[in-house]
């Protein structure tokens, strides 16, 4: 048994018999380090650590949960937690659907998701890997004009989760990644690139790779121009697509769904989408950077597939939004660190990969947009309606092929109609730090405002 | 609890011991915050929370070299040990350990009159109930509300090898209502918040009222909006949430971190006509409650008023300590960190447009044809090229100089220095907006206000 998963049973072990506890402890190590002109900017290390608990009572109505959180796993700290739980429950209004998780069967996969070359590795490696992704992008065209930050971070991140109703699971997950921003410019204007690179540990980064992914994306969108407004087909690279199928991951959480603030709601056996669209989350593929053998009520996670074919097929649950809907948790709870209380939600979704590469995709479109980066997402997706308008960069198709870049313009659609619209799927899937994977996907109907 | 967090003589032996490898400058930030939040969702108080976090971050300056390392563990040893790993970075090492003394405190006490702690949580629940019937009476369209209400008291004492030492007691109310409405074009969603640096004074039963109703109505108004149209048009933004349009259009390329690399257009514009002479930019932690004041900022330097685009030209950008000292100068008190796990940095507080002279009235009158904007949502901007983005959450068409149908949600586009100059009315109706502002992964609490005022020409991203 951890010492983690220990120190969340001793707390435990206050619960009295008219309660029912959960603890969720964490502690992580973090190290972050920012090159700028060859020498260390900044270099941060912290290990942080904090316990989150719930505390139910059930009522004539149904339960009433209370919760509190300390960021720090001190007895006093932990003791002020509990008590303010324990003060909170008797606010909430009584829910017959509120409960805890209690263990289901399903059996949780095994993952090997730390790679202790995070710790091992010594901290002037670390430093030297930002330094030289620094260098390699000054170095790397000469009209990269400057490196706003060239990081190194990485983190091993532990969780243990127990509970008066029989749960009992922690898990544990490192991660190293370098990134950077490129601006480059022609004399007339600048633009901007990212790079990244992302894996378990130090030795799974490709430094020189995320150095010309930044010099690249800088440096061809030199000379944009903004086209004027059309209707058109978009074809996202990965990066963007992965956003995309993370909005739509969104609208498949059964909580949003059971509080009618999902614009699926009430759709399942529907065609929602163009019939060679299939989205499905599994945290069980260790391919994926959030992969986790436990969701965030401590349940197994699984497969579930939320769109086949282009059927509305299944939503995602946690135990209380399953329990409002009247089925089964899927094992999809997801909690916001010490501070958040569970809810359903996505957190390795991936898109069944089509036959075609990024190039034969851009040459079957013809004419259309190549969309590279989004900007105003937050801002300018409306998952209850569907209404999708964000900002863009990126390049026109013309023939078949890659022309001039263009910016300051936006594409909008709604998700409904953009699910439909789908009209190629990629075969290039690339793996990211986030709650999707990506591949080149083309939505055609979009509307491209510009001048 | 007391105000000081940590002894004066363990703050000393903590930065004595930070700078002991040889650094130029050191600093201890020690902070305790407790927060509590109340969400009501279909009229069922869905939870209530409470949380504490308290620790110390440590800073160490060599070059232009900033290490950094932060502890949950206020104790001398805990201390001690985050010094320690702060001063790694300063790798010349030598010196032995440096004795610093520290003045008196310089202590800034809330202003606040109705502390968090002081109210009963039974009287929040009420609160929430009232604001859930005040919206729901506003029609049966209303299909769901969700009320959330949270508060924050924010202690900290920070000390530095320069000799500061200040503590400051920050205390933030918000309450946020949104809406959906559900008709047969689908559902609609209305927002609005009630946010300040003030104690649970600011929740009065006549601004609490206002808010659900505000958030209703949107919501059913929206119930018959069409697609915003797609091109670019003059835009009349009504005062207040237009503001973010000038936080995120020029206020971010105004900040020290990013004009020192040269990652801003706006760098080495100073004395130049950057916008239309209607143009006066502020950037202001003393107005008192606002959403983005402080008596101190987060490096303990007193939050000020810095003009920063005076009749459309460029004045000054906003400064926190590590890039005022690379330019020989003094810190603006913009210096703000999320909390004592992160750097500060250069941060805005609350950012404004002066008022101007034109009536707000007649500036919709004298636009033909354009996009009336009565709310704004979040933006986003590259600093580099200016360019941006915001969304309209609440909108209607100009027809005729009539505002006339409400408009979908959607977003706007625009290059920063470029919409700088097309602004060409300022009302006198100004008013202030809470926001909150992400910047490299740290959130802090902003203000933006504006007048009503037009823009000649804005690119809308609408389906139309």
């Amino acid at each position: 048994m951890s010492d983690l998963l220990a120190r969340a049973e001793r707390i435990l072990e206050a619960a009295n018999g008219d309660e029912q506890i959960e603890v969720y402890v964490s502690t992580g190590v973090d190290t972050e380090v920012q090159a700028y002109q060859g020498q260390i900017e900044q270099l941060s290390t912290a290990t942080s650590s904090g316990v989150g608990i719930r505390v139910l009572r059930d009522g004539a109505a149904g339960a009433q949960v209370g919760t509190a959180w300390a960021g720090s796993l001190d007895d006093a700290a932990v003791a002020e937690a509990l008590r303010e739980a324990r003060d909170n429950v008797r606010f909430a209004t009584e829910d017959e659907f509120m409960a805890f998780a209690r263990p289901d069967g399903v059996a949780s996969v095994t993952l090997e998701l730390t790679d202790d070359a995070v710790t091992t590795t010594p901290l002037d490696d670390k430093v030297a890997m930002a330094i030289e992704l620094e260098r390699l992008v000054r170095a790397g065209d000469p009209r990269i004009r400057q490196v706003d930050s060239a990081n190194y971070s990485d983190y091993v991140a532990e969780a243990a989760i127990v509970s008066s109703t029989g749960v009992r699971a922690s898990y544990a997950r490192s991660g190293a990644y370098v990134s950077v921003e490129a601006i480059a410019s022609d004399g007339a204007s600048d633009e901007t690139g990212w790079g990244l690179s992302a894996g378990r540990a130090p030795g799974d980064l490709d430094v020189a790779k995320a150095a010309q992914d930044a010099i690249l994306r800088a440096t061809r969108m030199l000379g944009s121009v903004k086209p004027a407004s059309m209707r058109c087909t978009a074809v996202f690279d990965p990066r963007t697509a992965a956003t995309l199928f993370a909005i739509i991951g969104g609208a498949c959480s059964g909580e949003a769904v059971v509080r009618g603030r999902s614009f699926f709601a009430g759709r399942i056996g529907e065609m929602v989408a163009a019939p060679l669209f299939t989205l499905f989350d599994d945290p069980t593929d260790a391919r994926h950077f959030s992969a986790s053998a436990f969701d965030g009520e401590g349940l197994a996670c699984r497969r579930n597939v939320m769109i086949e074919d282009g059927q509305l097929r299944a939503f995602v649950y946690d135990t209380v939004s399953a329990r409002r809907a009247g089925t089964a948790s899927t094992g999809s709870a997801v909690r916001g660190g010490i501070a958040g209380s569970p809810s359903a939600g996505c957190r390795a979704l991936q898109v069944v990969p089509g036959d075609l590469d990024q190039a034969e995709i851009i040459r079957r479109v013809g004419h259309g947009i190549f969309v590279e980066s989004l900007m105003g997402v937050h801002s300018g997706v409306n998952p209850i309606s569907g209404d999708f308008s964000v900002g863009v960069t990126g390049l026109m198709i013309r023939d078949g092929q890659l022309a001039e870049p263009v910016r300051e313009i936006t594409v909008a659609s709604t998700l409904q109609r953009m699910l439909l619209d789908v009209v190629h799927v990629g075969n290039d899937v690339e793996w990211l730090p986030s709650s999707a994977s990506g591949l080149t996907v083309a939505i055609e109907g979009i509307a491209l405002s510009g001048s | 609890m007391k105000s000081i967090l940590v002894e004066r003589d363990v703050l000393e032996r903590a930065l004595g011991t930070a700078m002991e490898r040889g650094a130029e400058f050191a600093e201890v930030f020690v902070e305790d915050r407790t927060m509590t939040s109340a969400t009501l969702d279909q009229r069922r108080v869905e939870e209530l929370s409470s949380g504490r976090d308290r620790g110390a971050g440590i800073r160490v300056v060599v070059g232009d070299t900033t290490g950094f390392a932060h502890t949950a563990d206020l104790s001398q040893h805990g201390l001690l040990a985050a010094a320690r790993a702060a001063a790694s970075v300063a790798r010349g090492g030598g010196g032995g350990v440096r004795e610093i003394a520290l003045g008196d405190l310089d202590d800034h006490p809330t202003r606040s009159t109705t502390l968090p702690g002081d109210v009963d949580k039974a009287r929040k629940i009420e609160l929430l109930m009232h604001a859930d019937d005040v919206a729901r009476s506003e029609g049966s369209s209303i299909t769901q509300v969700q009320i959330g209400l949270g508060d924050s008291t924010r202690r900290f004492v920070v000390a530095n090898s320069e000799g500061v030492f200040a503590a400051d007691h920050q205390v933030r109310t918000r309450f946020n209502v949104s809406c959906v409405a559900s008709g047969d074009t689908g559902m609609q969603t209305g927002y609005r918040p009630i946010a300040g640096t003030r104690g649970f004074e600011i929740l009065t039963m006549e601004a609490v009222e206002e808010a659900a109703r505000g958030a209703a109505r949107q919501a059913i108004t929206k119930l018959d909006a069409r697609p915003a149209p797609s091109g670019e048009l003059p835009v009349v933004l009504a005062g207040g949430s237009g503001g973010i349009l000038f936080h995120e259009a020029c206020g971010h390329g105004l900040e020290a971190d990013a004009i020192l690399k040269q990652a801003s257009v706006y760098a080495g514009q100073v004395g130049q006509q950057v916008a239309s002479p209607l143009v006066t930019l502020v950037d202001d932690g003393t107005v008192l409650g606002e959403w983005g004041y402080l008596a101190l900022d987060d490096e303990g330097r007193p939050g000020a008023r810095n003009v920063l685009i005076e009749n459309g030209v460029l004045t000054d950008y906003m400064w926190d300590y590590l890039r005022a000292r690379k330019e020989g100068r003094v810190s603006s008190g913009n210096g703000r960190r999320q909390s004592y796990q992160h750097l500060p940095m250069v941060r805005m507080t609350n950012t404004y447009l002066l008022a101007g002279e034109s009536d707000a009235d007649e500036i919709v009158a004298q636009t033909p044809r354009g996009v009336y904007v009565a709310q704004l949502g979040g933006g986003q901007v590259n600093t580099a090229t200016g360019d941006f983005v915001f969304g309209m959450t609440a909108a209607f068409m100009i027809e005729d100089g009539r505002i006339t149908a409400p408009l979908r949600d959607c977003n706007l586009i625009g290059n920063g220095p470029e919409i700088l100059q097309r602004v060409d009315a300022v009302a006198t109706d100004f008013s202030m907006t809470p926001g909150t502002c992400g910047k490299d992964g740290q959130s802090v609490p902003v203000g933006t206000g504006q007048a009503t005022m037009r823009l000649t020409g804005v690119t809308i991203g609408g389906a139309s």
